[in-house]
């Protein structure tokens, strides 16, 4: 378990990473919210918290919180393109629903 | 699911707060549109991987064809192809009259004294025209970003008047962009090097594009760029480099006589491609052959350099000018940008510097830069930067949030937060007829109330009675740079308000916070649990009380004594459940009590329709229609 990425996701995490000049890492994290629920937070990792958890998976660390652990154990994170607009996607297993826009989730 | 991209730590937006901003360059020759993606500022390619847009536009029967399909097409239909459009923009039909005879158009005269063009498809202006070029930018923009912009700004000569700034933002609404902001296009150049973060600065913007020459000295103070003065020369370009390579070639095949059109097009694009190699090369090759036209020379960049020398020394001439004008000292001057793709030719690079003292900035692409300082102009001011111009950078230590129905901690901004922050969000009522809402802002991670710390209770009164969900109410959480937090809450249609005042810091030690945040992750799993219960109890008590309400209104009417019977038991059933901690049965029981109550809330749907039908005719309701519109 945990969470994994694609190549394809490693790869944009690398070239982000690089164009920003620090960050040891990539962090996945859910926020409670109003529309439906819960939504992700992907941010680049400075600092490594005391209480992170550590995933390494494509050559990338990825650092999630056990509070959202619990909503995102077993995530694969993909980088894809549609049309014009790119950008992450999840495949995560604790998801129940999904609000109508797609911008946040049930677990 | 959208698509995420990565933000900087504490920035992520909530859904549907996210803003999309974006900044266009529209340019003369050429337009771009850029926006911030991932922190950094880019110009954003349409599907072919052409970031540039060539503003033509060409009109035909059958609707407007834009950028390079339109450039293409016009040599072939030079009266319904629009370029250069940008000159026209909030000109008089005096002026364009004087324009007039380099293009190839047929005006017609507006009532207002504003030029129109005769094309094809009608009579056009050119600001419908302008609008044709942004909307195409917009779009690749909306797409790119997966929503609706909403906004941008748009970059105009500093020596744009009011009339020409007012037809662009004329051009934007026309397109359906909001316009946050129109820039100076060397403010935006000097913006996307960061030199608007320092203090103080005399800032020359060196802007060499195909057709035109602009040059302008900026003064910054205290953040605000003043335009000190503008020069330079409507009708030199790049262009005038080609035609230089070209006149030269002619001299060497020693060829007398008139060249055709399409061979003076040939020649030119020959030239272009020279010129451009020669940027890295020492030495490029031209050759053509035809009929009656044969050249094999090698051109050097030396001898490229002698054959454009005059023509930059003007640009250097018009320099001078600028900077009398601006009542600067040389020495004043802190800093050069390049602008436009001609400053990519490195004898321009060399004189400029040479002129100033001092290396000129050129790492941003000169095509792009403009666009970029719009983008990341765009980025601050539809608020994607909350106080990205404070200096103090303080964070918040915790959670801060309020209390919702079930007793639920909503959070409103997220520890880790760069304090100052202000953040709205909105609520509504749970009950019909609610008048009132108690707010009680808490403190912490945990997703109960109760495992949160206490800040403050206050009560919002006024709110006007509406049906459940109906009334708005936007909660502000502001924390000051003293991590002052003050809250308030507004129903917006009544504009109602109460605010209260708080220190959250107030009291607890550092040990303290850490331990509020141990045990936030330490009960991860149970808090998931608890929240989804609480959710579940919320949801049954909303279901519950609307489906009494209802009964007690409308049941004997509606429906036979066994059928409310029946719902009665349900309810009671699910009340049952309730008080258990199974959020699995209460959900269920919740689905459950509506399927049943479906035929019940379908025979009131009717029943509300017949009555406020009844004894209407169709005439009254139209008009009740259009009241109801004012």
């Amino acid at each position: 378990m945990g969470v994994n990425l694609t190549e394809k996701a490693a790869e944009h995490v690398v070239s982000y990473l690089e164009s920003r000049g620090k960050g040891v890492g990539i962090r996945l994290a859910v926020k409670t919210t109003g529309c439906s629920g819960l939504m992700y937070v992907l941010e680049p990792v400075d600092e490594i918290q005391p209480e992170d958890l550590k995933f390494s998976s494509q050559g990338i660390d990825v650092f999630v919180d056990p509070k959202s652990l619990v909503y995102v154990d077993g995530t694969e994170m993909d980088y894809v393109k549609q049309g014009l607009n790119e950008g992450f996607e999840f495949k995560n297993p604790n998801v129940q629903g999904e609000c109508g826009c797609g911008e946040s989730f049930t677990v | 699911m959208a698509l995420l991209q990565i933000t900087e730590p504490g920035q992520a937006a909530d859904p549907h707060d996210r803003k999309r901003a974006a900044g266009i360059d529209l340019g003369t020759t050429n337009s771009l549109i850029a926006s911030v993606r991932e922190g950094v500022a880019a110009t954003l390619p349409d599907m072919e991987g052409r970031h540039m847009l060539p503003s033509v536009v060409r009109y035909t029967a059958e609707g407007p064809i834009i950028g390079a399909e339109a450039l293409e097409q016009a040599a072939l239909d030079p009266h319904n192809t629009i370029v250069s459009v940008k000159r026209l923009m909030g000109r008089g039909v005096e002026d364009v009259r004087s324009l007039g005879e380099q293009l190839p158009y047929r005006f017609s005269e507006e009532s207002s004294g504003l030029a129109r063009i005769e094309t094809a498809a009608g009579v056009v202006s050119p600001i419908e025209v302008s609008a044709e070029i942004l909307r195409s930018l917009v779009e690749r923009a909306s797409e790119t970003l997966a929503g609706e912009l909403d906004g941008v700004v748009i970059t105009v000569p500093a020596y744009f008047d009011d009339a020409q700034r007012q037809a662009t933002k004329d051009a934007a609404q026309l397109a359906g962009a909001n316009v946050l902001r129109l820039l100076n296009e060397p403010t935006a150049a000097a913006i996307a090097y960061g030199l608007d973060t320092g203090d103080e600065g005399v800032i020359a913007i060196y802007d060499l594009g195909g057709g035109t020459f602009d040059v302008s000295v900026l003064r910054l103070r205290r953040g605000v760029f003043e335009v000190l003065a503008t020069g330079g020369d409507s009708s030199l370009g790049g262009d005038d480099f080609d035609h230089a390579i070209a006149e030269w070639l002619i001299e060497e095949s020693g060829f007398e006589g008139d060249l055709s059109a399409e061979l003076q097009r040939a020649l030119l694009m020959k030239a272009r491609s020279a010129k451009e190699a020669l940027t890295s090369a020492e030495q490029a090759t031209i050759s053509h052959s035809d009929a009656d036209f044969k050249v094999d020379a090698e051109l050097s960049r030396d001898a490229f350099n002698e054959l454009i020398s005059p023509l930059v020394d003007n640009t250097i001439r018009a320099c001078r000018r600028s900077v009398r004008d601006a009542g600067v000292a040389l020495e004043e001057i802190d800093n050069v940008v390049l602008v436009g793709g001609s400053t990519r030719v490195p004898l321009v690079v060399s004189k400029v510097a040479d002129y100033f003292g001092a290396q000129p900035l050129n790492d941003i692409d000169p095509d792009k830069v403009v666009a970029v300082g719009a983008a990341l102009q765009a980025d601050v001011l539809v608020g994607n930067k909350p106080d990205e111009e404070m200096l103090l950078l303080d964070v918040l230590p915790l959670s801060l949030g309020l209390e919702t129905m079930g007793g639920l901690s909503e959070k409103v901004i997220a520890r880790n937060t760069p304090i100052p922050i202000a953040k709205a969000q909105e609520f509504t009522t749970y009950k019909d007829g609610q008048t009132a809402m108690l707010i009680h802002v808490v403190q912490g991670e945990r997703e109960l109330v109760d495992d949160c710390r206490s800040l403050a209770r206050f009560e919002l009164t006024g709110i006007p009675a509406m049906v459940a969900g109906a009334a708005k109410i936007e909660v502000t959480f502001r924390v000051d740079a003293d991590g002052l937090l003050s809250v308030s809450a507004r129903e917006t249609s009544t504009g109602v308000e109460a605010s209260v005042e708080v220190k959250p810091s107030y009291g607890l030690t550092d040990d303290e916070i850490t331990q509020m945040l141990k045990s936030s992750f330490d009960h991860a799993a149970d808090d998931a649990a608890q929240r989804s219960l609480a959710e579940a109890r919320v949801e049954a008590g909303r279901v519950i009380e609307a489906l009494g309400n209802a009964l007690a209104e409308d049941g004997e009417a509606l429906l036979p004594a066994q059928d409310i019977d029946m719902l009665q038991q349900a309810i009671k059933k699910l009340q049952e459940r309730l008080s258990g901690d199974d959020t699995r049965a209460i959900t269920e029981g919740t689905e459950m009590l509506g399927r049943a109550s479906e035929e019940f809330a379908s025979l009131r749907m009717d029943a509300a329709v017949r009555r406020a039908l009844a004894g209407k005719q169709i005439a009254d309701l139209d008009n009740e229609m259009s009241d109801n519109e004012v």
